[in-house]
């Protein structure tokens, strides 16, 4: 008699779920790899290079790193006391507000561009247009890239400060703080990695903003012009070695700016 | 002294009006009740950390029912130490002393004074990630004690050590109490704990504070 016919049969097959899974992962990730691998090979890296080094990219360059920046910190400079209030606030309608603060990252890109074109034609927007030009300026780059980038930013803050106890807060008020000195003292000291994550989102998504700022900034070369514009306008002439070399370049400052984060965020 | 005079809250189906009760000066007040009675609640609402819908609260011989919780001279140790999880032990002792701009020194030599009380003098540079329960809690009075409070708010801070070091804790509690005039008011539901400490029991039970008198813990009258 076999002496294992009735031992329970040893499961180590892997589960069908698990393969249908990894095969779907697979698939997805070869797809994003061979997007990426077929533009990188398209033309050679000289003719690339060269694309790269005409004036108007560099200086679409330079304007895309300063606008992501700053929209990025004005991103956070929101996003930390609205995800408080939204994290830590108990208040009638905050479901709506929670809603409204979705906007912008449910609006089609063009739309928002158009609203942002609209709101400074009224007499509020030319009111601030009389200090600060926006419509067709840098500044309304910088204004277009924060309305999107601003409301990941306040996502993120607020995921932030739901995973953060309110009682270490709550303990330093009871020991002489105020409640913004207890947020300033141990709130955001602990909020510190969701705070850079925040900003690095803000900053990523500024950074591929191209709908608003084409149609509340324009695209005037030497003025207006970021990157994903340069790839618009280079398109648009039949110029699909400089579209491809932008392209190939933001890819770039991506896995930059991803594997920055994991780094930096793992030492904070 | 901690006075609650007719205090009403209310959140929903949950709350409680009229509730009065004392714990004189310098007693040690231990607070039982069922799990979801609203034992905490009742703590927050002296510590100033809610409103309540009516009544007075007395901490020392002063009113506070309307002063923010920093300025009702209390310390508080809620359930998990809630540490501040960025500073070192050495700083969330020295916190309450810091933010009332006490000089450097004078803070040091409090942060030191207390650190030796309560045994953590070594762990002084270590964050709270690298504490176990029981010196996390240890740190927690320490911090509580720092700007010596009139009034110690203590929600189960026992409740989730092992055998050994709740006794350790125990006697440290009892060391406190004591040698200074802190007026104590001790949450728990563990019964050994309560005739352990208690000089005064409360119990809480729909929505009603039910009084007695033990030995242990009566008015102390030392001072550190």
């Amino acid at each position: 008699m076999n002496s294992h016919a009735d031992a329970p049969e040893r499961s180590w097959k892997i589960d069908p779920l698990w393969i249908v899974a990894g095969v779907i992962t697979g698939a997805y990730l070869l797809f994003l790899l061979g997007m990426i691998a077929s533009a990188a090979t398209y033309s050679s890296p000289t003719e690339l290079w060269r694309a790269l080094l005409a004036r108007e990219i560099q200086y679409a360059f330079g304007l895309s790193l300063c606008t992501c920046t700053l929209s990025a910190l004005i991103s956070l400079l929101i996003a930390v006391p609205v995800g408080y209030l939204l994290s830590r606030g108990r208040f009638a309608g905050k479901a709506w507000l929670d809603a409204a603060l979705d906007v912008p990252i449910v609006l089609p890109p063009m739309v928002v561009g158009l609203c942002l074109l609209i709101l400074f034609q009224t007499a509020f927007g030319r009111m601030i247009e009389r200090w600060i030009p926006f419509t067709y300026s840098v500044a309304g780059v910088v204004l277009a890239q924060c309305v999107i980038g601003a409301a990941f930013a306040v996502r993120t803050m607020r995921g932030t400060f739901d995973h953060l106890s309110a009682r270490p807060e709550e303990v330093a008020m009871t020991l002489g703080c105020t409640r913004a000195t207890a947020v300033w003292r141990v709130t955001l000291p602990a909020a510190r990695r969701g705070m850079f994550a925040a900003a690095t989102i803000a900053w990523a998504r500024s950074l591929g903003e191209f709908g608003p700022v084409l149609v509340f900034a324009g695209a005037t070369r030497l003025k207006t012009e970021v990157l994903p514009t340069t790839v618009w306008l280079e398109l648009s002439v039949g110029n699909l070695e400089a579209a491809i070399a932008v392209s190939l370049l933001m890819v770039g400052l991506a896995v930059l700016v991803l594997t920055g984060v994991r780094v930096a965020g793992e030492r904070l | 002294m901690i006075r609650l005079e007719n205090v009403a809250w209310q959140a929903g189906a949950f709350g409680f009006s009229d509730l009065s009760f004392t714990v004189p000066g310098g007693c040690y007040g231990v607070l039982t009740g069922r799990t979801g009675e609203g034992k905490t609640t009742l703590l927050e609402l002296i510590c100033g950390l809610r409103r309540p819908l009516s009544g007075r609260i007395w901490v020392g011989d002063r009113e506070v029912t309307g002063l923010p919780p920093g300025a009702r001279g209390l310390g508080y140790v809620p359930q998990d130490g809630a540490l501040f999880p960025t500073l070192n032990v050495r700083e969330q002792i020295g916190f309450a002393l810091s933010i009332r701009k006490s000089p450097p020194d004078g803070i040091k030599r409090r942060v030191e004074e207390l650190a030796a009380a309560l045994g953590v003098t070594h762990l002084l540079d270590r964050r709270p990630d690298r504490l176990s329960g029981g010196e996390r809690q240890r740190v927690a009075l320490g911090r509580a004690l720092a700007a010596s409070p009139r009034v110690l708010l203590l929600d189960e801070p026992l409740s989730a050590l092992d055998d050994d070091t709740r006794e350790q804790l125990l006697g440290l509690l009892q060391c406190i109490h004591r040698e200074t005039a802190v007026t104590v008011l001790h949450v728990t539901h563990h019964r050994m704990e309560a005739q352990r400490l208690a000089g005064l029991m409360l119990n809480l039970e729909g929505g009603r504070i039910r009084e007695g008198l033990v030995g242990g813990g009566g008015p102390a009258s030392e001072k550190l």
